[in-house]
């Protein structure tokens, strides 16, 4: 519920921010069509590659659907055990941990899990234990479904719980009055309340499947494990064919959304009802050997996902942590990581808060379709920006601001606005739910005591909203952290991130040091992600 | 807008960090290169003081992730690159960064630079040289493969990881090894060894990260990777596996851009990279082999390495040429 | 069995020091309680425990003599009406109340004319594929007692169901309450904050205060008596003992 100016203000914000969104998706990309026209480097594939090009999407479907559909096979009685349980012991602390593989480099979760899934990891010397000396191997789609397993379970787990914690009491102890359990307990209530959670969270699982890459490569266990992502890093990256990188960016990115919007079609509008309050106890949950299937389910899965994380804090421990912590090589980087986070949340928190205003404001009358058209594309903006390749946008910023003077700028600007993008569809997934609670609460009364405009937003929605703001920018922070991204491509010694750092003492032999590196960097990004969690928390809005 | 207050201030706290303060010099000479090489434990610190000492000038260096990301870069930039020198590309790359004509000729006397096979050429010059080789890991393996028959034939539980020649230099290299050894039989070799080989991973890093972990006996890296333990780490653990066919050469050359802003101050630190104030610095700090005389000997752990009696290096063109199809071939006997 | 009380608690205690709660009381079959109490001071700790969906620490709950402390909710014969949401929100009024006749839904055509008839009882006849959101407040209330008319289980719970419902309203709902009461010959207990509820419907009564129970009386003149502090100040009375009746 806004004034007519207050929604004048949010359409203009919200088109202002897609504006900037689609300018910094589609100049880049022209840029790089234009250098490809110009260069001479046709946009088509050279004889043979459409085979080629068949079989990486295949493979690329393939893996990212069977990846999408695991996490969230798991997560849906995952997220249902967990709320049947709301108190026990460590309950919080798991959900926290939930929030960390989020935050991991690629390669530094790989290791992470190969140290218990790899040749020599904790599970086979287990199996060893027992006599059972062939050890399995992750290296092929095994290896891709568990690291797109461990990175999506818990992200999915997340997303979906909530939407069974919001769930009014009235209704379990309708259901354990009624004696619904099971099979039609899930039919009939839980799998509505959760269906648009769910569908949300295949969405995004799936894109970040289908554009994964490093892991893809590191755990595919040869060639026969490529994907269209890694096609086009080796389109830029090798043979430098930016036509060739933008066609196969624009396949992928149309294929994505075919099948994304075939995901939409399972979503439906939640209607979570009022609630009285009181605890969310589940006088349905039944006791006996459901209280064992879902200890084991969740403890199970909590050893999944700490299992290698723990192995990363284990190897970074080899290392000289001393010596790193006294290098001024790390302060820098360090600095610089977190100078490109700042600007890069921000702009991300900026961003999604346009969007979501907007597409509040849209959805409000709902009745043109101009207003459809901007809902849609604002809610879109916060999925689709991570589909488009990061090297692609990177390659196409750099060309943009030129390289000599652009030395220090091009680079710094292109990282900045791509993690921003790429942080976008987290943050809009923290803001938006909170944003609608708070309009819902405090709508009325503003618009009663006629607080509007400006001092609305500085007097009620900025501090209604001022934690899951919080919330949103640690996270995109967190993000951006982890993320080796752009500067991977085109580099530069004067632009020097934590993960820049990991990978080149990675790429000079020295691994301890990277150890411990991956230790530093994972140990801060977790602390940022629980730091968000405690002050999301605080929000009263306790969203997982 | 909601918090645009932080936009200015994060941009302040970030500000003093990466920018770099200008030294004040008369000229300065910016070269492009690769990342390691410009670490803080490359050779590049160092060989900036000593080419600084005589030149009175500004050394400037500017790093990009690898080889194949520098000669992007420069197409990227073109004409306006600030740099006026190129250090870092191998031979497998020549051909395709003169089909840039972004490059000079240099026109120097080259006759202090001694390379296998004799390599030379009238706009690169040769810096460093190195061979690709499988190192093992000599607490697991007893008896390395002695031949690279002996890898592709070998016990499949064995294994080794390899990089992949679309994204990765020895990667190619191992490709380009295969091809010379195996001619047109490489197809079937690579679907023997593909049984060997644990994983392809995009980088020499992630394979050598593995490896180290312990979860390959075998990587593919350089002869020179056990001077590294050897000197560092003074572990004698990780040895190169001597191939009795030969091993495949890599060649890292330097050139002059044909827009080079300070072209004289570039031949000047091209000639000095000839000296041993560059070469000296070369085999303990890029790990590879000098390309010019050095007036210190080298380390002992360098006596120790493998030294092939028999090299394979395709020219430039051969490369560029058929790299494409030959990947082609690799791809099709590897993901069968 | 028709001796035996439709429901006892004997000690069945619940929590802990100043939460804690103690209730010690007996029903016959058919009775109407009413129970009333200041906010906080454990009504619905008591419906809670009645209905199973809180299992006492010590003590006993007993349902025609049967002791059914650990026995699930849905098989202690037992229908409950809340506040709100009685209705999931995306099933349709057939659907909700059809629930209330076998939890996995199989039906066969009398079990669906059950539902019918029950909306017809309730004057809702036709509503049966609406949506819940589509049904004002009342209404979405007179579907709850239609689920509960169609159960015709011995016991009926009702926690503060008319509550926000208007006086008028409201009364004709309690009386609806009252008759389906008599159709399944029900025993009732109601949590209620309005004194006007419980005189009109209520045979007994049950006065909770801090977490015991502290009058257990018919209803009749139960909120004229002047010896309880608690009920003085639960409704808001002065509680002079010079005022004190004398009988």
């Amino acid at each position: 519920m806004l004034t007519r100016a207050e929604h004048r203000a949010a359409r203009s914000g919200g088109v202002a921010a897609l504006l900037a969104i689609g300018l910094a998706l589609a100049v880049p990309i022209a840029v790089m069509v234009a250098y490809g026209a110009d260069a001479g480097l046709g946009a088509g594939l050279g004889p043979g590659q459409g085979d080629y090009l068949w079989r990486i999407t295949r493979f690329t479907l393939l893996q990212a659907g069977l990846s999408t559909l695991l996490s969230v096979a798991l997560a849906v009685p995952l997220a249902r055990a967990l709320a049947r349980r709301p108190a026990f012991f460590g309950r919080r602390g798991l959900i926290n941990l939930f929030a960390l593989p989020l935050g991991l480099p690629p390669l530094v979760a790989a290791l992470g899990l190969i140290e218990i899934w790899g040749r020599n990891g904790v599970a086979n010397k287990g199996l060893a234990l027992f006599g059972i000396e062939t050890p399995f191997s992750i290296y092929g789609l095994t290896g891709i479904l568990l690291a797109h397993v461990f990175f999506n379970l818990p992200l999915a787990t997340r997303l979906i719980l909530p939407t069974l914690e919001r769930l009014p009491p009235e209704y379990w102890k309708t259901a354990a009055n009624l004696g619904l359990k099971g099979w039609t307990l899930f039919r009939l209530i839980e799998w509505p309340a959760m269906r648009k959670s769910v569908a949300g969270a295949a969405g995004l699982v799936f894109m970040l499947c289908a554009t994964s890459f490093t892991l893809v490569l590191v755990l595919g266990g040869g060639p026969a494990a490529t994907t269209l992502e890694v096609a086009i890093y080796q389109a830029l990256r090798f043979d430098f064919a930016p036509g060739r990188a933008v066609l196969l960016s624009t396949i992928q990115v149309a294929l994505t959304l075919t099948i994304m919007a075939a995901l939409k079609l399972i979503a439906a509008p939640a209607d979570p009802g009022d609630t009285k309050g009181g605890g969310s106890a589940r006088p349905d949950a039944q006791g006996g050997f459901q209280v064992l299937s879902d200890a084991v389910l969740i403890g199970l899965s909590g050893l999944f996902v700490a299992g290698p994380m723990a192995a990363v804090i284990g190897a970074g421990l080899v290392a000289d942590l001393p010596r790193l912590l006294t290098d001024p090589l790390f302060w820098r980087a360090t600095a610089t990581s977190l100078g490109i986070g700042l600007v890069s949340a921000t702009l991300a928190t900026a961003l999604s808060s346009l969007l979501i205003r907007a597409r509040h404001s849209a959805g409000e009358p709902a009745d043109t379709a101009a207003l459809g058209l901007l809902s849609a594309s604002s809610g879109a903006a916060g999925s689709l920006t991570l589909l488009a390749p990061p090297v692609v946008l990177g390659a196409g910023w750099f060309l943009m601001l030129g390289g000599g003077a652009g030395q220090l700028f091009a680079p710094l600007a292109a990282i900045i606005v791509i993690n921003a993008l790429m942080a976008l569809p987290f943050v809009m997934r923290v803001l938006e739910p909170a944003h609608r609670t708070a309009m819902a609460r405090n709508s009325r009364l503003a618009l009663s005591l006629g607080v509007t405009g400006f001092n609305r937003i500085r007097q009620v929605d900025l501090p209604a909203m001022a934690l899951p703001l919080t919330t949103g920018f640690v996270f995109a922070l967190a993000l951006s952290l982890g993320d080796l991204g752009a500067i991977a491509l085109f580099g530069s010694d004067r632009i020097m991130t934590l993960p820049w750092l990991l990978y080149q003492k990675l790429g000079s032999y020295r691994t301890d040091d990277a150890a411990g590196l991956a230790l530093l960097l994972g140990g801060t990004t977790m602390a940022l992600i629980l730091l968000a969690d405690r002050l999301g928390r605080r929000d009263g809005n306790d969203r997982a | 807008m909601r918090k645009s207050w932080l936009i200015p201030a994060a941009l302040m706290a970030a500000a003093p960090l990466i920018a770099q303060p200008a030294t004040a010099a008369d000229k300065t000479l910016t070269v492009y290169t690769y990342e390691s090489f410009v670490a803080e434990w490359g050779p590049g610190p160092k060989i900036e003081a000593a080419f600084e000492a005589e030149c009175g000038c500004d050394l400037n260096w500017v790093g990009v992730a690898d080889g194949v990301a520098l000669l992007n870069r420069l197409k990227l930039e073109g004409e306006n690159a600030v740099a006026s020198l190129v250090l870092g590309l191998d031979t497998n790359l020549i051909a395709e960064a003169k089909a840039t004509g972004l490059f000079a000729a240099h026109g120097l006397d080259t006759g202090a630079i001694s390379v296998p096979r004799d390599f030379s050429d009238d706009v690169f010059i040769p810096y460093d040289y190195g061979y690709f080789a499988v190192i093992y890991d000599s607490d697991s393996i007893t008896t390395p493969p002695a031949s690279l028959k002996d890898l592709v034939e070998g016990n499949a539980d064995e294994k080794i990881v390899i990089q992949d020649p679309r994204t990765s230099t020895p990667g190619l290299g191992l490709l380009l090894w295969i091809k010379s050894v195996y001619g047109d039989d490489a197809a079937a070799a690579w679907e023997q060894l593909s049984g060997r080989v644990l994983t392809v991973t995009p980088g020499w890093s992630e394979s050598y990260g593995l490896f180290t972990s312990g979860e390959a006996p075998m990587v593919l890296s350089y002869t020179t990777s056990p001077a590294y333990h050897l000197v560092v780490e003074e572990t004698d653990r990780y040895r190169a596996a001597e191939f009795e066919e030969g091993h495949y050469l890599q060649i890292e050359v330097a050139g002059l851009l044909a827009n080079a802003p300070e072209a004289d101050l570039a031949r000047q630190f091209l000639d000095f990279m000839m000296t041993p104030g560059f070469q000296n610095h070369i085999p303990t700090h890029n790990w590879m082999l000098p390309a010019a005389a050095v007036s210190e000997p080298l380390p002992e752990a360098f006596e120790t390495l493998v030294s092939p009696e028999k090299s394979f290096l395709f020219t430039p063109g051969e490369v560029a040429q058929s790299r494409a199809a030959w990947i082609e071939e690799w791809l099709g006997a590897m993901s069968r | 069995m028709s001796n035996k009380p439709a429901i006892a608690f004997e000690n069945a205690a619940y929590g802990i020091g100043n939460l804690s709660a103690e209730f010690s009381f007996a029903r016959a079959p058919g009775s109407v309680t009413a129970i009333l109490g200041p906010s906080g001071a454990g009504k619905s700790t008591l419906l809670n425990l009645a209905a199973g969906f809180l299992t006492p620490a010590r003590g006993e709950i007993r349902i025609h003599g049967e002791i059914v402390n650990h026995l699930p909710p849905a098989q202690r014969g037992i229908s409950m009406v809340f506040q709100d949401n009685n209705l999931f929100p995306h099933l349709d009024i057939r659907t909700n109340i059809g629930l209330g006749l076998d939890p996995a839904l199989r039906l066969d055509a009398s079990g669906w004319a059950t539902v019918d008839s029950a909306l017809e009882r309730v004057d809702l006849e036709g509503f049966g594929p609406r949506l819940p959101s589509t049904l004002s407040g009342g209404e979405r209330q007179r579907v709850a007692l239609a689920r509960a008319f169609a159960r015709r289980r011995p016991l009926l719970l009702l926690d503060e169901p008319f509550d926000g419902l208007g006086p008028g309203l409201a009364a004709d709902m309690l009386a609806l309450m009252l008759e389906i009461r008599a159709d399944v010959a029900a025993t009732v207990l109601m949590v209620t904050h309005d004194p006007d509820e419980a005189r009109a419907a209520a045979d007994e009564i049950l006065f909770i205060a801090s977490g015991r129970i502290a009058a257990d009386t018919p209803a009749p003149g139960f909120f004229e008596r002047r010896d309880l502090p608690a009920l003085d100040a639960y409704l808001g009375r002065s509680s002079d003992p010079d005022h004190v009746p004398t009988e």
